[in-house]
């Protein structure tokens, strides 16, 4: 799949479009570090929405095998209770960061709902979790990995391995 | 299989033990105070608890007594979830004759995850760590006249958490030096970080000359000691340890060696006053600098659960 072409800042405004039309009078977006914490600082200013940054790496559940992941904060400078949050990523594959920053996202009080919107939605879900929005599907195997790159301007790219 | 280079690391160079902050690589001190940084947060979340370690047994056994130090592992291990065993050993199992390494056994046998040890010989914490199961991590509590480790890695947190960078510090620890497992920890761990002036200040009994091989500056005179000091860590005169002779009274002390408002104003006007606690007012330091403005003696504290937390973490997220 190395003719794979995914065009990030394309693909950022058709997320955008799909992130207004999923908005309340009470959502906060809710970036997962560090793709999607890009994605929600970028959306909060463009559609002028409260937002922050969470880090799955107190909840994983592979804490056992690879260790404490490298130290990042999970910063929410809002009340998290009642609120709709819309948990931001950049790449949804086995669903397992998701459910860690939702046990994360608990730890700081009760939201009224939490849904979830990606840039890339490359299936392979391990875990019974699916996007409110999806801004393009594809297909990898196993041995790939997509990750979002931001450049020193700011402007988004995909990074396929 | 334990390293035969450095016990505290396995063979991908990540700590499995830590038993003394000698040695240990820069990468793995800032590696834990960052972690450290992410774990002080906890403190302000609706539920201030994280399930790295839910469902492994902390074990702390304390050979020799301090209700504080074990206070805050006891606090840190709860906040990572972790079930937490506290074994007065020095009235139980030792008194009855049975040596450290089948005390270990027998506690192993009832299916710990980690030891935390505080131990009044030297070395204690490093023959556990050779003898117990792959899987058990091992953390120093302070053994001896040897290590602090866990101190001193909170001191360093505190230092650049108010002072960011340590390559232009001048660091004077003072006080009864020769017999402080935290000197001993600090100045290693601010060497380790690139601090350029490090002083160890006190009267000859305390602080002997041979310190400096340890590339510390050694001062007998506080005035000479504590001048433009970025940072005064004071030392607990441990009345405990001194077997006589050594200094005439403790007021003699305070009069040449207590830090008093005066000699405070010798240090740089930012000058951090760090101490680990507990202090002697009015024998290591004044009680106007202690509660003073420079004094965060209470952040020390609360960091070093946050420490703690990084360190415990660390340790069960490493395979031997």
């Amino acid at each position: 799949m190395s003719d794979l072409k995914l065009d990030a800042e394309g693909l950022y405004l058709e997320l955008k479009r799909g992130v207004q039309r999923l908005l309340t009078p009470d959502t906060a977006l809710v970036g997962i570090w560090s793709g999607g914490a890009w994605l929600a600082e970028r959306l909060a200013a463009d559609l002028d929405v409260a937002s922050g940054v969470i880090s799955s790496a107190l909840h994983r559940d592979d804490f056992g095998s690879r260790g404490l992941a490298k130290a990042d904060h999970t910063t929410l400078p809002f009340d998290v209770n009642g609120r709709d949050i819309l948990l931001i990523d950049d790449v949804l594959y086995t669903g397992r960061t998701t459910r860690a920053v939702i046990n994360e996202l608990f730890d700081f009080g009760r939201p009224a709902s939490v849904q979830l919107a990606v840039l890339v939605d490359r299936g392979g879900r391990q875990l019974p979790i699916e996007p409110a929005y999806s801004a393009a599907r594809v297909t990898l195997s196993k041995e790939q990995s997509l990750r979002l790159v931001r450049d020193e301007a700011g402007a988004f790219s995909f990074e396929v391995k | 299989m334990l390293s035969k280079r450095n016990p505290q690391l396995n063979k991908h160079g990540e700590l499995i033990h830590l038993l003394s902050i000698e040695g240990l690589p820069r990468a793995v001190i800032e590696q834990i105070l960052d972690t450290a940084g992410s774990f002080l947060s906890v403190n302000d979340r609706e539920v201030k608890k994280v399930p790295l370690l839910r469902g492994k047994s902390v074990f702390n056994l304390f050979f020799e007594n301090s209700t504080r130090t074990r206070t805050t592992f006891e606090i840190a291990a709860k906040r990572l979830s972790a079930d937490v065993i506290n074994l007065d050993i020095a009235r139980s199992s030792t008194a009855k004759g049975e040596t450290l390494l089948d005390t270990v056994a027998n506690l192993s046998a009832m299916h710990a995850d980690m030891f935390v040890v505080r131990h009044s010989e030297s070395g204690a914490p490093h023959l556990i760590a050779q003898h117990c199961a792959p899987h058990v991590h091992v953390v120093n509590a302070g053994d001896g006249r040897h290590a602090h480790p866990t101190q001193g890695l909170l001191d360093m947190y505190t230092i650049r958490h108010f002072k960011q960078d340590f390559r232009n510090l001048t660091v004077a620890i003072v006080g009864d030096i020769v017999h402080s497992r935290v000197a001993r920890s600090d100045i290693h761990a601010l060497n380790i970080l690139g601090v350029p002036e490090i002083r160890a200040v006190g009267p000859k009994t305390l602080v002997p000359g041979d310190l400096r091989d340890m590339g510390v500056r050694v001062c007998h005179d506080m005035a000479e000691g504590v001048k433009d000091a970025d940072v005064i860590i004071m030392l607990r005169l441990q009345n405990e340890r001194m077997n006589g002779g050594m200094l005439p009274s403790s007021g003699e002390f305070f009069k040449h060696f207590g830090l008093t408002p005066d000699k405070l104003r010798l240090a740089k006007p930012d000058a951090i006053v760090m101490h680990p606690g507990p202090i002697n007012r009015g024998v290591e330091i004044a009680s106007e600098v202690a509660d003073g403005k420079s004094s965060v003696i209470l952040p020390q504290v609360t960091f070093g659960i946050a420490v703690r937390m990084a360190v415990m973490a660390i340790l069960a997220g490493n395979e031997a």
